[in-house]
């Protein structure tokens, strides 16, 4: 029976509690849900994306043990007897695998030549699940489409695409479809011979899948095979390449997850400042319980259920708003988020009941613990000082947060040196999470600091908002964290993004000297420059000079992606001049291997370093070069190497070029020189031909979509960072009814107390947003030189956008006063003096 | 018969709560209070006292009659003209004190100052001054929730008086304090409220407080009658 009723009593507490503040429960819920929402929706769309990323590599490999690879240039075909002839392989299928440019369009299809026959033996459902007869691959322009290649492209059987190769365009024959759910990827398949003759790939081959006999160990024959292999080639199980290829995305990808994360957080910082406020408000409620005979425990418990409420309520929402979310972005944007990673893969929506939980569980756990600490206080607070007016500053003084918190800070900054785990900045992560922290724990103390030396207002309102704000320090500060919790991120984003588009834009410059850029293909690999078409371009009225460049991807090490070779006119003593080199460089001694200049990406995946030896796969045996430099590459995340052309040339016997460099004749018109190089390249052929000034455009533009998706996660972490400041003022407000009253009677209009609340919201988020843009700045000082550094090898030279930052600021500021106006507003919409008749 | 000298004078004042527990509140009110008169109205919970205080502080209009004040009808003003009003020429007691919480003794004290505009200097004199009548100068650094209840009370008045309005009301100022306490508080509210040669209502149920007035008033559901005079 006393359970009962001590159960009674319990539940009447809360539900008196939500429902006279129906309004912040409603924003503490939705703030969660908001969080937890965006973390299921870009953990979703990342995780779908990934699993079919996967799934088609795989499907790719089919039944394959082990999967032989080189990049594009690929290997003589003679080597696959020879490793087909092996005891240990039961079957070997070969196979030519490019991008090609598609005719007309900036985009590339994935185009596979397979020996239908072989490739059966390894992939029996390639063939079993194929609608139309093996036999119509053997038409030389004959090719099988995917139907989402064949959705993407609107082409049906029957149809004509159009591929670039070299210069030219070349027409093939949709034969048919490939079975639907077999290959959701977007890919072509076409008979090995045909693939090899019109990709102008005779006699190679740049893919071997193998089954091995049963009983053979896997990873012994692996390491066996390397002896056969050429230069370059490496063999991999499929599981691997799967891994090897969504590793490329995987920092990408943590940092949408980090940056999910924060809303969560964020939302859940939200819940906390709810709670401590009305845990605050409620103080008196909760000693007269106490008197009347509520346990200490018990009333701990009521009000962390009441934080556990939300956070189930707000998790629930979230992810089920999260899954439809996700839907919508995969349904309508598809898996890439904006960075190109995932461009190409068509997933469905992966949903995944063991991240769905986590998610749920993190933000259900997250609210419980926001409310947990005022709670606890709540419950330890004397009755007799709790029920007085103006307990609650008192009752937050007792958590000493101040030490604590420096202690966060001064964790953080010793972790910034840190290097990455496994290839992750896991820790430069943690450094921003605890600087985080300690900042909120820091803030009662910070807040005491800065209100005491505000200056005293001889405007009353102005004269009593500062004696509130500087008699309630603790509350202030809640309020105060609220923006700085988002405000910093959204700050620390924007440096870290002005700076990288302000050195992108200067590396650009730097990279793109010349005034045209011919290019054999915008995309893809399939298309070059022969030598005698170097020569025409060089020789075209108003061209003054021409430089090419020939690329090609090599692999260096097992295990580690591709890496871009770019061979092109460079000599030691002029590299800085035109690559841009960060730190020192050096000029080979004589009789040490020939120069070559790595990018940071190489630099740093390879560990190599200026006068290290780096040998690379090129030519009939692996060619030793000295590392004469590191420079900052942007366009490559894998990692690229500068070497000489005319040495590579030397060393391959490769002619060839896939984009050519022009500087014009002074006085020359660039639509002239376009139309010389169209005329004397042939009608048919095709190229492109842009400006550097285009390019530049371009890549911008490139980039600032790769970070749409980063400011849209940031904006949304921002207008939770207003909720709290919202949810926090109207808590204030509806707490200070009867002081308003009180000043109604002594002649305050209302518009002064409108002017006082404004006042203190200025005071409040002008604190807010100064602390913000410090420890944004703090923390973008780590996500340039430590999250970015390690997630990507670029280094970036800072660059703070004063006039964006300033410019948000001011927004936030006069959202933030708006916000407390409007929250006065509501609250003395009630009839304020009637307030006064109540006891404090 | 309205005296041009009043301070205050009601006339046939009527005020009605609507709503679903509709109720007449007060009816057909008469009452005038000169400068320098104290008076007290007493009655029965619920019978309108606050609500009558309320209307002569332009915190509420009436559904017909007038309150003069000073010689302006209060109904004709806007919200911010009655709260110029009584910024510049009225004062409160309240029962529950209502100092408040986050500023000192002396802030609060202040704030009517302020509020019309008085220079800091100025203000802080005549905040100590008002801290020295009443009896608590020592207490001018205190915060409210380190005072006893007669210690607020006594605040509570000198923040009522410290701009030296023409009108203090005091709605049940000693309902909770003990009696020596509340005898101390009266006689000072009393005192002050002569010494600025102001008028002053007391709404008590307290015989011995409105003992200390000069005239009390007994508020019924049939209105105003006065009781005693002294």
């Amino acid at each position: 029976m006393a359970i009962a009723s001590r159960g009674f009593a319990v539940i009447a507490v809360s539900a008196g509690a939500l429902r006279e503040n129906s309004g912040r429960f409603v924003l503490a819920v939705l703030g969660v849900a908001f969080g937890v929402a965006l973390g299921v929706s870009v953990h979703l769309v990342n995780a779908s994306a990934l699993n079919e990323f996967k799934l088609a590599i795989q499907s790719l490999s089919g039944a394959a043990d082990l999967v032989i690879r080189v990049p594009r240039a690929g290997f003589d075909e003679s080597v696959y007897p020879q490793i087909a002839r092996l005891p240990q392989v039961e079957a070997a299928s070969p196979a030519i695998e490019g991008e090609a440019q598609i005719a007309g369009r900036t985009d590339t299809l994935t185009i596979i030549g397979l020996d239908p026959f072989r490739a059966s033996q390894v992939q029996p459902e390639f063939f079993a699940a194929t609608e139309n007869p093996v036999t119509d691959l053997f038409d030389p322009d004959a090719l099988l489409l995917s139907h989402s290649a064949a959705a993407w492209l609107g082409l049906k059987t029957g149809d004509t695409l159009r591929i670039n190769v070299g210069t030219s365009g070349i027409d093939l024959k949709v034969a048919g479809l490939l079975s639907p759910g077999a290959y959701r990827q977007r890919i072509a398949v076409m008979d090995i011979a045909s693939a090899q003759w019109r990709l102008q790939r005779l006699g190679r081959i740049n893919r071997l899948d193998l089954r091995l006999r049963p009983g053979t160990d896997v990873e012994s024959f692996r390491r066996q095979l390397a002896a056969f292999l050429p230069a370059g080639a490496e063999a991999v199980t499929p599981g691997a390449e799967a891994e090897r290829g969504a590793s490329l995305s995987r920092s990408y990808r943590l940092n949408l997850d980090m940056l999910a994360l924060v809303a969560l957080f964020t939302g859940a910082f939200l819940v906390f400042s709810t709670q401590v406020l009305s845990v605050l408000r409620r103080r008196s409620q909760f000693a007269l319980l106490r008197v009347l005979g509520m346990t200490r425990p018990a009333l701990t418990r009521t009000l962390v259920a009441e934080g556990a409420l939300i956070g189930i309520l707000g998790s629930t929402l979230g992810v089920a708003f999260g899954c439809a979310l996700a839907a919508l972005v995969l349904g309508h944007f598809g898996a890439d988020l904006g960075a190109g990673y995932f461009q190409g893969v068509s997933p469905e929506l992966h949903l995944a009941p063991a991240a769905l939980a986590v998610f749920w569980l993190l933000g259900t756990a997250f609210s419980t613990v926001g409310a947990a600490l005022p709670a606890i206080e709540a419950g330890r607070r004397a009755p007799a000082l709790a029920i007085r007016a103006g307990d609650e500053e008192e009752g937050l003084k007792k958590p000493g947060t101040t030490w604590t918190g420096a202690g966060l800070i001064v964790s953080g900054l010793a972790l910034t040196p840190a290097p990455p785990i496994d290839g992750l900045p896991v820790l430069g992560y943690a450094a921003i999470a605890l600087i985080l922290l300690g900042t909120i724990l820091l803030m009662p103390w910070l807040a005491t600091v800065f209100l005491q030396r505000l200056p005293a207002w001889r405007f009353p309102p102005a004269m009593l908002a500062v004696a509130q704000l500087q008699a309630t320090p603790r509350q202030v500060a809640i309020s105060i964290d609220a923006i700085v919790t988002s405000f910093s991120l959204m700050v620390a984003m924007l440096i870290m993004v002005g700076s990288f588009r302000q050195s992108l834009d200067a590396w650009l410059v730097q990279m793109l000297p010349a005034d045209l850029y011919v290019r054999a293909a915008r995309v893809g690999e399939t298309g070059f420059f022969t030598a005698e078409q170097q020569v025409v371009i060089a020789a075209t009225p108003g061209v003054e000079r021409a430089q090419f460049v020939r690329s090609q991807r090599l692999l260096l090490a097992p295990g580690q992606p591709a890496i871009t070779l770019l061979a092109r006119s460079i000599d030691a003593a002029t590299a800085n001049r035109i690559l841009p080199l960060v730190g020192s460089s050096s000029i080979p001694q004589a009789g040490a291997p020939p120069p070559a200049w790595i990018s940071e990406a190489t630099a740093d995946l390879f560990q190599l370093g200026v006068g290290d030896e780096v040998r690379l796969p090129i030519g009939a045996r692996p060619t030793s070069f000295t590392v004469a430099g590191v420079w900052r590459d942007y366009a490559r995340q894998t990692g690229a190497i500068v070497i000489d052309r005319e040495l590579y040339m030397r060393i391959t016997g490769d002619r060839l070029a896939n984009e050519a460099a022009l500087w014009l004749v002074a006085g020359s018109a660039f639509e002239q020189v376009e139309q010389a190089l169209r005329e004397r390249l042939g009608a048919a052929a095709d190229f492109e031909i842009t400006t550097t000034r285009e390019i530049r455009l371009r890549s911008l533009t490139v980039f600032d979509r790769t970070f749409a998706v980063t400011y849209g996660l940031e904006v949304i972490a921002v207008l939770i960072g207003l909720f709290g400041v919202s949810v926090s003022f109207s808590a204030q407000v509806l707490a200070r009814r009867r002081e308003f009253g009180v000043l109604r009677h002594l002649g305050m209009m209302r518009r002064e107390i409108g002017a006082m609340l404004g006042c203190e919201g200025i005071v409040v988020s002008a604190l807010g947003v100064g602390f913000g843009l410090g420890l944004g700045w703090l923390i973008s000082l780590i996500l340039v030189h430590v999250i970015n550094r390690q997630s990507f090898h670029w280094s970036v030279d800072m660059h703070v956008p004063w006039l964006v930052l300033a410019a948000l600021a001011a927004a936030i500021v006069a959202a933030a006063s708006i916000t407390a106006v409007v929250s006065g507003r509501r609250a003395m919409s009630n009839n304020v003096v009637s307030a006064v008749r109540e006891d404090w | 018969m309205r005296n041009s000298t009043s301070t205050l004078s009601i006339r046939l004042l009527n005020k009605t709560y609507g709503g679903p527990r509709s109720r007449l509140m007060l009816q057909d009110i008469n009452f005038e209070v000169a400068p320098g008169e104290y008076v007290a109205v007493m009655g029965e919970s619920g019978v309108g006292k606050s609500t009558l205080l309320n209307l002569i502080a332009g915190l509420d209009l009436p559904d017909s009659g007038s309150i003069t004040f000073e010689g302006a009808e209060l109904a004709t003003l806007d919200d911010n003209a009655r709260t110029l009003v009584r910024r510049d020429r009225m004062g409160f007691v309240f029962q529950a004190f209502h100092l408040l919480p986050h500023l000192t003794v002396m802030r609060n004290i202040m704030v009517p100052l302020a509020l019309i505009g008085i220079e800091p200097d100025e203000s802080s004199r005549m905040a100590d001054e008002m801290l020295e009548a009443v009896g608590i100068a020592a207490l001018a650094a205190a915060y409210p929730r380190e005072l006893s209840g007669g210690e607020m009370q006594r605040v509570a008045i000198a923040r009522a008086l410290v701009h030296r309005p023409r009108l203090v009301l005091a709605d049940e100022p000693t309902g909770n304090l003990d009696t020596d306490t509340a005898r101390q508080v009266l006689r000072v509210l009393g005192e002050q409220i002569k010494r600025n040669a102001g008028a002053g209502i007391l709404v008590t149920h307290s015989a011995a407080a409105a003992a200390t007035t000069d005239r009390v008033y007994v508020l019924t559901a049939d209105g105003l009658q006065l009781r005693t005079e002294r």
